[in-house]
């Protein structure tokens, strides 16, 4: 009993430093020579001023001139994260769809005549998992790019091949769902034809 | 639908082909031969013997076993313990956090040693970096290896010709770690870096966003914890969304790479076991089973997804795929893993005992959310936890040999020993515990306002499904959550982001975990004592075959027979409910 002791003490201390403190501590150097870009967040900057990662998506709620990112529970918190956790049934979530889904319509349909509501792809009005959803379908991108078109006065192919310019396609054509990087999106609309 | 299938279609190829030479290595690493690892880490593991003063040659019996296993755990219980009270003057802790209420920490400590891995809190929000590496990752590490260090001690049971070792559970667990989860996890963890995954000890970065508004960004360790989170199936995220965080799972080839970490060792398992009792038939055998039962979960998740929900019908959305669009219950999911890559995680996930997720399960529909419900009513066999569903679905193979036995009129024997009234005994209690613990303990809570306190779905159908599904998944070491429950509580971080305040299901979680892990652990070790002294006969005539598709067709049948006769009743007030109705509550 006391040799289990002994060796149990021993093997708890030895374990934390080595596979609690070495290892991490070395994948983190080695990440921070290799790739430090990555290993920090993956940050992008216009002009050399910092203004997002490129994996965490931003809110642009409001601002008609940029492309939309998807609902949020967090309001694209990045530093406390949560679910909706709206279930199946409930009440609440029918209601946050159907105020989505008026928002959409309300926001899209003037500049885009022919829209109806059966053509509103389900990203567009649904809370993502972790809140700051870096992409957004392409087909909800092709609806918006009839409003960024007409406020930024560009025309509309030039938006839909900036889209294509920044959908992050599936690996290999295979494993993944193809997403639009909004704020990547956005910072090239903003280049293509700034707000004054 | 079409893309979807052959995404789902190509893991489970990867999957069956890396079973094979993924289950020789572990054979070899298990029956202490050299593998090509063994230059490198062979002097590290001799200094290991040396620094922990155990000979590792010393064989133990099945208490001694015992003994080494639980001393070991209830210090790393105290230890971690330690750390997370400790919080306020620990290095690498550049947000200046403090230690949360000590009855949290009581949950979380008994959450990671016992490789469950539930999460009352979020981690960006509650924990320093130096808890998150050297309190929970540690424990990542260890309670895997635990785990499969009494898979190998059971195996080593069953085919000892005589004689009352079962190995040494020092030297199991030091050769898993240096030849098994550490190598592997240095690799994948550099390959998540590579691929967005971040790792840095920095301040959370503010950034003044293009719009004009600013954002707060966590940062910390992530891809290092990642790695092994999903190769112990551990399942504790880093970020509190788990593994949903664009920063712990960047990209549909991530989310296939980390899906590939959590069940490549339960199911190349299997294979090791066949490859250690002396016939891989035995192995596919039992492989065969968990693969069935697990691709009917995975092929109703993604059905049921890409349906949608009543309330999202009802509030008048199409949840039809077109061009450009998923389609599907998107409520709760990310673009970039769409509907097929969050059904297979959710089914992945659920039958190991990871319990990471990449989707909100609250959020899942009412037939989607019932199949997490299922995979854990199985007690974790499907796979299951590193070790722990190897060494469970055992048990539900002793069971179908004494049942198979009776029904045909012999003696039930598995492997040439028999199976007699003392391993059937400890069979049933192992068997029965974790059910039983399950039963209580969400009957408890849902009798009680101490209980009704943590529901957020409200006294309705979905607030019986949190209850239940709580603890299911603690009980079973699983670790997912229907994630309202209790998660609207913490001051000053609302959603699921902490639990402060409900020291009830604090404790009575943690102490479930805890009885639900160790528990069964000593009947196995104790079976596999009483088997590693019986003689073996050579099969006759009479003797039922276990690697044949009648046996797996058995042993489906069994595994079924006693989720379904245990919890059936449960699952109608809550799952069962949701998957029939289209009203709404």
């Amino acid at each position: 009993m006391r040799r289990d002791l002994l060796t149990a003490a021993i093997a708890v201390v030895v374990m934390t430093v080595v596979l609690g403190v070495v290892y991490p501590l070395a994948i983190t150097g080695i990440s921070q020579v290799v790739v430090p870009g990555k290993a920090n967040g993956s940050k992008v900057s216009i002009d050399g001023r910092v203004v997002g990662s490129s994996l965490i998506g931003q809110d642009f709620e409001g601002k008609p001139a940029y492309f939309q990112s998807r609902p949020s529970a967090t309001e694209y918190s990045g530093d406390v994260t949560y679910f909706s956790n709206l279930g199946p049934n409930s009440v609440e979530a029918r209601e946050a769809v159907r105020k989505n889904l008026a928002a959409y319509m309300a926001r899209e349909k003037p500049y885009d005549r022919g829209l109806s509501k059966d053509q509103v792809p389900v990203d567009a009005v649904t809370e993502s998992a972790s809140g700051v959803d870096p992409h957004i379908s392409q087909a909800n991108a092709w609806i918006q790019a009839h409003r960024i078109a007409a406020v930024r006065g560009l025309p509309l192919a030039k938006v839909d091949d900036l889209i294509s310019a920044h959908t992050d396609g599936r690996f290999l054509g295979l494993l993944g769902e193809p997403g639009v990087n909004v704020l990547q999106l956005n910072i090239a609309v903003e280049k293509e034809a700034p707000l004054r | 639908m079409a893309q979807g299938w052959l995404q789902i279609a190509i893991f489970l190829a990867v999957l069956v082909a890396l079973v094979k030479p993924v289950g020789i290595y572990m054979a070899r690493v298990f029956s202490n031969q050299r593998v090509f690892l063994s230059p490198v880490v062979g002097p590290i593991e001799r200094l290991a013997y040396k620094v922990l003063r155990v000979r590792p040659d010393e064989g133990q019996d099945w208490k001694e076993y015992a003994r080494s296993l639980i001393v070991f755990s209830l210090l790393s219980w105290i230890g971690l313990y330690l750390i997370l009270r400790t919080q306020g003057v620990q290095p690498f802790n550049p947000q200046g956090f403090h230690s949360a209420p000590w009855d949290l920490n009581f949950n979380t400590a008994s959450s990671f040693v016992t490789n469950t891995n539930w999460q009352y809190y979020g981690g960006e929000a509650t924990l320093t970096y130096f808890a998150q590496m050297a309190g929970l990752a540690v424990q990542n590490f260890v309670s895997a290896a635990v785990g499969i260090a009494v898979v190998v001690a059971l195996i080593r049971g069953i085919v000892a010709r005589s004689g009352r070792e079962i190995g040494n559970f020092w030297q199991d667990l030091v050769r898993v770690l240096l030849y098994i989860l550490l190598p592997v996890s240095i690799i994948a963890a550099l390959f998540l870096v590579s691929q967005g995954v971040i790792q840095n000890l920095d301040h959370y970065t503010v950034i003044h966003t293009l719009s004009g508004g600013t954002q707060t960004l966590a940062q910390g360790p992530v891809a290092s914890q990642e790695a092994i989170k999903e190769l112990g199936t551990n399942g504790g995220g880093f970020f509190n969304v788990n593994s949903s965080h664009p920063f712990e799972n960047p990209s549909g080839l991530t989310n296939f790479v980390e899906l590939l970490l959590i069940l490549v060792i339960p199911a190349s398992l299997t294979y090791t076991y066949g490859r250690m009792v002396g016939s891989q038939r035995q192995g596919w055998a039992i492989f065969a089973a968990m693969f069935v039962l697990f691709v009917g979960g995975v092929a109703v998740v993604y059905m049921a997804e890409q349906h949608g929900t009543p309330a999202q019908h009802l509030a008048g959305l199409h949840n039809h795929a077109f061009h450009g669009s998923t389609g599907g219950n998107m409520e709760g999911k990310e673009q970039r893993f769409g509907i097929a890559g969050s059904s297979l995680w959710t089914a992945v996930t659920t039958v190991t005992s990871c319990g990471a997720v990449n989707a909100a399960f609250e959020s899942l529909s009412g037939l989607g959310g019932a199949v997490p419900f299922v995979n854990l009513g199985f007690s974790e066999v499907v796979f299951g936890g590193v070790g722990a569903g190897l060494y469970s679905m055992l048990l539900y193979v002793l069971l179908a040999v004494f049942i198979g036995g009776l029904m045909v009129g012999r003696t039930p024997e598995y492997l040439g020993k028999k199976i007699q009234a003392r391993e059937i005994k400890l069979v049933s209690l192992g068997v029965l515990l974790t059910p039983l613990v399950v039963l209580l303990s969400s009957g408890i809570a849902s009798a009680t306002t101490l209980g009704k306190r943590s529901l957020f779905a409200g006294v309705n159908p979905q607030g019986f499904s949190e209850t239940l599904y709580a603890y299911l998944s603690q009980a079973n070491n699983n670790g997912s959550a229907f994630a309202g429950y209790t998660g609207f509580v913490q001051p000053h971080a609302p959603g699921n982001a902490g639990a402060y305040g409900i020291s009830f299901a604090d404790l009575l979680g943690g102490a479930v975990m805890l009885g639900a892990r160790f528990a069964p652990i000593l009947f196995v070790l104790a079976i596999a004592g009483a088997l590693a002294g019986k003689r073996v006969s050579p099969p006759g005539l009479g003797t039922m075959r276990t690697d044949n598709p009648t046996f797996v067709f058995l042993l489906v049948g069994v595994v079924i027979l006693v989720g379904a006769l245990t919890f059936f009743p449960a699952l109608l007030l809550g799952p069962v409910v949701q998957s029939l109705t289209t009203r709404l509550f």
